[in-house]
């Protein structure tokens, strides 16, 4: 994980080298700056004997100071700007990579995944990731240095007193690890009591009209300060173990302080250090123990990085099941004949969603399919433009297996209108275009007439341009649905697949969306899913499918004869339809 | 430095408009915890007293040390000055971090018991603002107030107030004591305080510019990430890939562009202070260590002074951080009340509903004073004229009656207006123009929530809470036993699935319902509705995802649910339609089209064409 994530640093070192160098040199002169007022005050404070080489001394040593003084600030500057750099553009490359490989992700990578988690390991995790990395340039370098070099003086001043050092490190590593251990379940349980907050108040929002049709407010609101009350105790207690530490660490420096300050005194009357220096050394040991509770905390943020960072890697490492064929064919001049022999398909192993599918669909025909929730008619037409690979058998499209195609020209000569519609956020121009990005106008309004949208498209007050955007448009169902195949027709495709698009358009729109499949693709291959019969009743050929098996093909006629499911759905939606 | 928080230095924060309002208001809050705060505010001068006694008690040790060394009386007189000198640091330290500890702890209680109560109080007040103001609000918008807003006024109570005022206790307490000690370097130090002050401010001035351009980039960004992602799907149907990497790529890069300047520029602060504050501390050797040589300035004063310099940044950097959250906090507590203050939905019906018990089930009555009126369900609406906003009329003229016991059915394209009328009924919009009578009552004139518990409602988009199927269908009816509730699933079809799931009835769902299909979410909310049992019923589009064989099932089981009730029914499927006392094609928000399901084919008007699918649209 790491050595993965750290190829993303790539000529990013030098920056990282400046960065931590200028860490180092604010931190030196940070630390050298008291040790030189020091020699100025062992210097003034015994003097008596030439004041004005001292005053030059002085002023010598003041100057010094001062120049230091800005060195560190120079370091500091240098460093804030190279880890802003290298952080960044270490998470716009992280990000870019995983952007691309899921736009490489096949429909079944992206179900393993789930949308949801897809768009937290880009936005959150990566975040984390990032401000790892430049934490870790500003800090990881400096607080090392600074437990170091305060470490190297205050040995230096007094070896035999600075042992207390290495006595305290096991106990500040043992407090630790004590919040960490106690203090960190309790914050995690408190993330889970938000969560249920949350999801409680969403829900509220979501289902209002049900709360309000049923009056049940009370029962909402009991729900709210039971998760509420929840909280506030979970949250308290976490935070109590917070406030509970801090005094406790404070208390542990102001021990030290008091420690050195005795032996100290006590050295300084045998004559082993000088007075002035136990001030000195008492806030090296500080800084140093400072230090050690800095790079502990560090190593938590690590260990909370980690796990972002195998998400993130997961994504990138990720197998993807769908690649393009060697030697891919390409057809010249496709019409769209589809042929399904003896196709199996499952989504997980063991698990059959469709079972020996074998039919033709002549270049040019209108197809339908239809069957209950669940029978398997999605799956189906998924398979067509490689969606998702069989698992037993083949499917040709002018008799070649779709397998073998290079998959950018298969997706070229099919357009799908899938069940759910999703249209992007910009114009209703642009979002049509997308089936065709050099579509001109009068194409456009060609295909949203057939689908019948320029009706309530130009009733906008934007027409085309409407910002599909802006929160305060709201398309219905029906309108979204035919902006959707008005996408997919402008492609002017081989072969459309349309998935139960027009479930929310009425009966009478239907029909003349319908009539322009006839007169408009004329030459395409249409395969329509649909709820309704009189939505394929008219197609050459209805494929009824029942529990992922083909449980009758033919006209309406002729199932409407012979196919007993055909019949019951027939009569269903019969009832009442004047003939 | 500590690493940036959600309110990272100099980070774009709202000014509250009315802060001392706000401020006075969470106090109120607070009320009778009160009392705590002048503990707190007790403990922490105490705290900052301790701190500081300790740290200037300590220089004088190490000058008695000196003298008793010098002086040779160490061992006798000195070790005892000494032993007693750090007995009382000690005594300090100690106080410190009790009375720190006091401190923090009374505030973390206060701050959790008040946001609760804050809490809760918000989620009341939710609880009775009228439908209008839902539609007008992202759902994301009214959770951020539970999340972001009283999150950070929890932040202000437990820490900022805290560090905010111990931080300005510090900061007089360094100030007053350079005063005291030396005027002269003090005019130094307040010189260079002047340039940290100016700095400090001209940093956040580009920070916040900055922090402003990064938030809009990063908000681009990640809204094409959850929208790309999403429809991920579709851009591989349509080979869009390239096009949506290249899209994404420029907003990466702009984002990446703008976060590095906002990161430096915050970055910035830190190294900054540092340095000036170095100055300072080198100014002042100068300076002072010139003046000791002058004779005009003692020794000891010099390093006190200069130990002095050397605390000086650290609570300026605190009080301007804390600003920012304190500023944050009462900008998010504005929003907090200013749901508080809205107006909720009015109620000034007196008329109630009550329940009798006899000899054979339930009745219901409406208490109107004296007046014991029996609910049959009989609804009428008279010339109701309706519009969500002023001047945008969806419902024209409308004219209806149905009887207690009769279906009438609504059909029309989207957007006719069918939804809007049902939703008058048991007033989650109130009528502008006309009256609506249930049973003879105007329905203004009845407690809304015993309108409402008198009309159940099956909607297109099912809401289920998460919780057990028991729980869900009990949502009807909460005295609902479980018998009644399994009848109520059997009666809408839904005990067969149900049974099917791996814990029955008590299955847990949760509410965006991964685990159940739309048709079986539909289910379930009729067999909710069934449960309350009420003598109005309105189903809209209540079997719009069920397909059409299940539909066959549950259609005995919907005909026994809808007799002796008065029914309103939307569907675009006709089968559900076909059999209403009365069928209304509405268009454009008015009724075109009335009758039963013979007179309107004979019509051969719009309900004909809606049935044939010969419509031809103008």
């Amino acid at each position: 994980m790491v050595k993965k994530l750290a190829g993303y640093m790539k000529g990013l070192w030098l920056f990282a080298l400046v960065s931590a160098g200028g860490m180092i040199v604010e931190a030196v002169c940070e630390l050298a700056l008291p040790s030189i007022a020091n020699m100025v005050y062992n210097r003034v404070s015994v003097a008596e004997s030439d004041t004005v080489d001292l005053k030059s001394y002085v002023i010598k040593i003041g100057m010094l100071m001062f120049a230091l003084a800005m060195t560190g600030l120079l370091g500091g500057i240098a460093t804030m700007k190279t880890s802003s750099i290298a952080g960044q553009k270490f998470a716009y490359r992280l990000r870019r990579d995983l952007y691309t490989k899921t736009s490489e992700f096949s429909f079944k990578n992206i179900d393993t995944f789930s949308t949801a988690s897809l768009t937290t390991r880009m936005t959150n995790d990566v975040t984390m990731l990032q401000n790892t990395v430049m934490m870790s340039l500003r800090m990881l370098v400096r607080a090392p240095s600074l437990l170091i070099v305060s470490a190297i003086f205050a040995f230096r001043i007094n070896a035999k007193l600075s042992m207390i050092i290495l006595f305290l490190l096991p106990v500040i590593l043992a407090i630790v690890v004590i919040v960490l251990k106690f203090g960190f379940p309790l914050f995690r349980k408190m993330q889970k009591k938000i969560d249920v907050l949350n999801r409680v108040v969403q829900e509220n929002l979501i289902g209002i009209r049900v709360v309000k049709a049923f009056v049940r407010e009370d029962k909402e609101k009991e729900k709210f300060r039971l998760a509420s009350d929840d909280l506030a105790k979970q949250g308290a207690k976490a935070a109590g173990v917070v406030v509970t530490v801090m005094p406790i660490m404070m208390l542990l420096m102001n021990v030290v302080i008091v420690y050195i300050y005795y032996n100290g005194s006590m050295d300084a009357a045998a004559g082993v250090m000088d007075v002035g220096q136990i001030s000195v050394l008492s806030s090296y040991v500080v800084q140093v123990l400072m230090n050690i509770m800095m790079v502990s905390m560090f190593l938590l943020q690590f260990t909370r990085a980690k796990a972002c960072g195998d998400r993130v890697v997961e994504v990138l490492e990720t197998e993807i099941d769908i690649v393009n064929p060697q030697n891919a064919y390409i057809p010249e001049n496709p019409k769209g004949h589809i042929e399904f022999k003896n196709v199996d398909f499952g989504y997980h192993k063991n698990d059959k969603v469709l079972e020996n599918i074998s039919f033709t669909a002549e270049a040019g025909s209108v197809m339908g399919i239809i069957g209950s929730t669940g029978c398997g008619k999605s799956s189906l037409v998924n398979l067509i433009p490689r969606l998702y690979d069989v698992t037993g058998g083949q499917i040709l499209i002018d008799g070649v297996d779709v397998r073998d195609y290079d998959i950018s020209a298969l997706r070229d000569l099919t357009g799908v209108v899938l069940q759910k519609n999703v249209l992007f956020s910009s114009t209703i121009k642009e979002n049509i275009r997308w089936g065709k990005a050099d579509a001109a106008d009068e194409e456009i309004i060609d295909a949203c007439k057939a689908a019948q949208a320029h009706e309530f498209i130009t009733a906008q007050p934007n027409g085309y341009d409407t910002d599909l955007s802006q929160g305060g448009l709201n398309l219905s169902g029906g309108q979204k649905q035919r902006l959707c195949i008005a996408r997919a027709m402008i492609k002017n495709p081989k072969i459309l697949i349309l998935d139960d698009s027009t479930s929310a358009v009425d009966t009478a729109t239907e029909a003349k969306i319908r009539e322009s499949f006839y007169t408009k693709l004329k030459d395409t291959t249409v395969i329509i899913i649909a709820q309704r019969i009189s939505s394929v009743k008219n197609a050459d050929k209805i494929l009824v499918l029942d529990e992922g098996k083909i449980a009758a093909i033919g006209t309406n006629e002729e199932l409407l004869e012979s196919s007993e499911i055909y019949q019951e759905i027939y009569k269903t939606q019969q009832k009442g339809v004047l003939e | 430095m500590p690493p940036m928080g959600p309110h990272g230095r100099g980070q774009a924060v709202p000014k509250p408009k009315n802060a001392k309002k706000s401020f006075l208001r969470i106090l109120k809050y607070i009320g009778k915890n009160s009392v705590f705060l002048i503990v707190v505010l007790i403990a922490l001068v105490l705290t900052t007293l301790c701190t500081a006694g300790a740290s200037y008690g300590l220089k004088p040790i190490l000058d008695g040390i000196a003298q008793s060394i010098s002086a040779g009386n160490f061992a006798t007189e000195g070790v005892r000055a000494l032993m007693l000198n750090l007995a009382l640091v000690s005594l300090c330290y100690i106080g410190a971090a009790v009375f720190s500890f006091v401190q923090s702890k009374i505030m973390v209680a206060v701050a959790y018991k008040t946001t609760n109560i804050i809490r809760k109080d918000l989620f009341d007040k939710l609880q009775t603002l009228p439908l209008k103001y839902f539609d007008s609000q992202t759902h994301g918008e009214i959770m951020s107030r539970f999340t972001n807003d009283v999150d950070n006024i929890q932040m202000m109570l437990e820490q900022t107030v805290v560090q905010f005022f111990s931080a300005v206790f510090s900061f007089v307490s360094i100030v007053v004591m350079m005063l005291v000690l030396e005027w002269r370097l003090f005019i130094v130090a307040l010189i260079f305080l002047a340039i940290m002050i100016f700095n400090s401010v001209n940093i956040a001035k580009h920070t916040k510019k900055y922090f402003t351009a990064q938030q809009s980039a990063l908000g681009k960004m990640n809204g094409n990430i959850e929208e790309t992602i999403e429809g991920m799907r579709i851009v591989k149907v349509f080979n869009h890939e390239k096009q949506a990497v290249d899209e994404f790529d420029r907003l990466n890069s702009e984002f990446c562009k703008t976060a590095t300047n906002a990161n430096f520029y915050s970055g910035l602060m830190g190294p900054c202070g540092t340095g000036i504050n170095n100055a300072l501390y080198a100014a002042v050797t100068l300076i002072g260590g010139i003046l000791v040589l002058s004779s005009s300035l003692s020794i000891g004063t010099f390093f006190t002074f200069l130990s002095n310099t050397k605390q000086f940044r650290q609570p300026i950097d605190q009080v301007m951080n804390q600003m920012n959250n304190i500023f944050s906090a009462l900008a998010g507590a504005e929003r907090v009340f200013e749901i508080m203050d809205m107006q909720g939905e009015s109620d000034e019906g007196t008329v109630t509903l009550c329940e009798e018990k006899t000899a054979d089930g339930k009745k219901w009555y409406w208490l109107d004073g004296e007046k014991k009126i029996a609910v049959e369900g009989n609804v009428v609406f008279e010339n109701v004229d309706f519009g969500y906003v002023l001047d945008k009329q969806v419902l024209k003229n409308i004219n209806l009656y149905a009887n207690a016991g009769q279906k009438i059915a609504f059909v029309g394209s989207t957007g006719a207006g069918k939804t809007t009328i049902t939703n008058l009924i048991n007033r989650f919009y109130d009528i502008q123009q006309g009256s609506i009578t249930y049973d003879g009552i105007d329905i203004k004139r009845i407690k809304k929530d015993d309108l409402r518990r008198s009309l159940a409602i099956v909607l297109q988009d099912t809401h289920m809470f998460t919780g057990t199927i028991m729980d869900n269908i009990r949502y009807g009816r909460l005295d609902a036993t479980d018998e009644e509730c399994i009848e109520a699933a059997k009666l809408a079809s839904a005990h067969s699935f149900i049974k099917h799931l791996p814990d029955g009835y008590n299955t847990v769902i949760t509410g965006d319902g991964d685990n159940l299909s739309q048709g079986q979410r539909q289910l379930l909310a009729i067999a909710r509705a069934a449960v309350a049992d009420p003598p109005v019923m309105i189903l809209d589009e209540a079997t719009s995802s069920i397909d059409t064989r299940t539909e066959l099932h549950i259609e005995h089981g919907m005909d026994r649910l809808m007799i002796g009730r008065t029914v309103f029914v939307i569907a675009h499927r006709l089968s559900t339609v076909r059999n209403s006392n009365a069928i209304m094609v509405l268009e454009n928000g008015e009724i075109i089209e009335r009758g039963n399901h013979g007179d309107l084919i004979a019509q051969k008007g719009r309900y004909y064409e809606l049935c044939t699918g010969k419509a031809k649209l103008s």
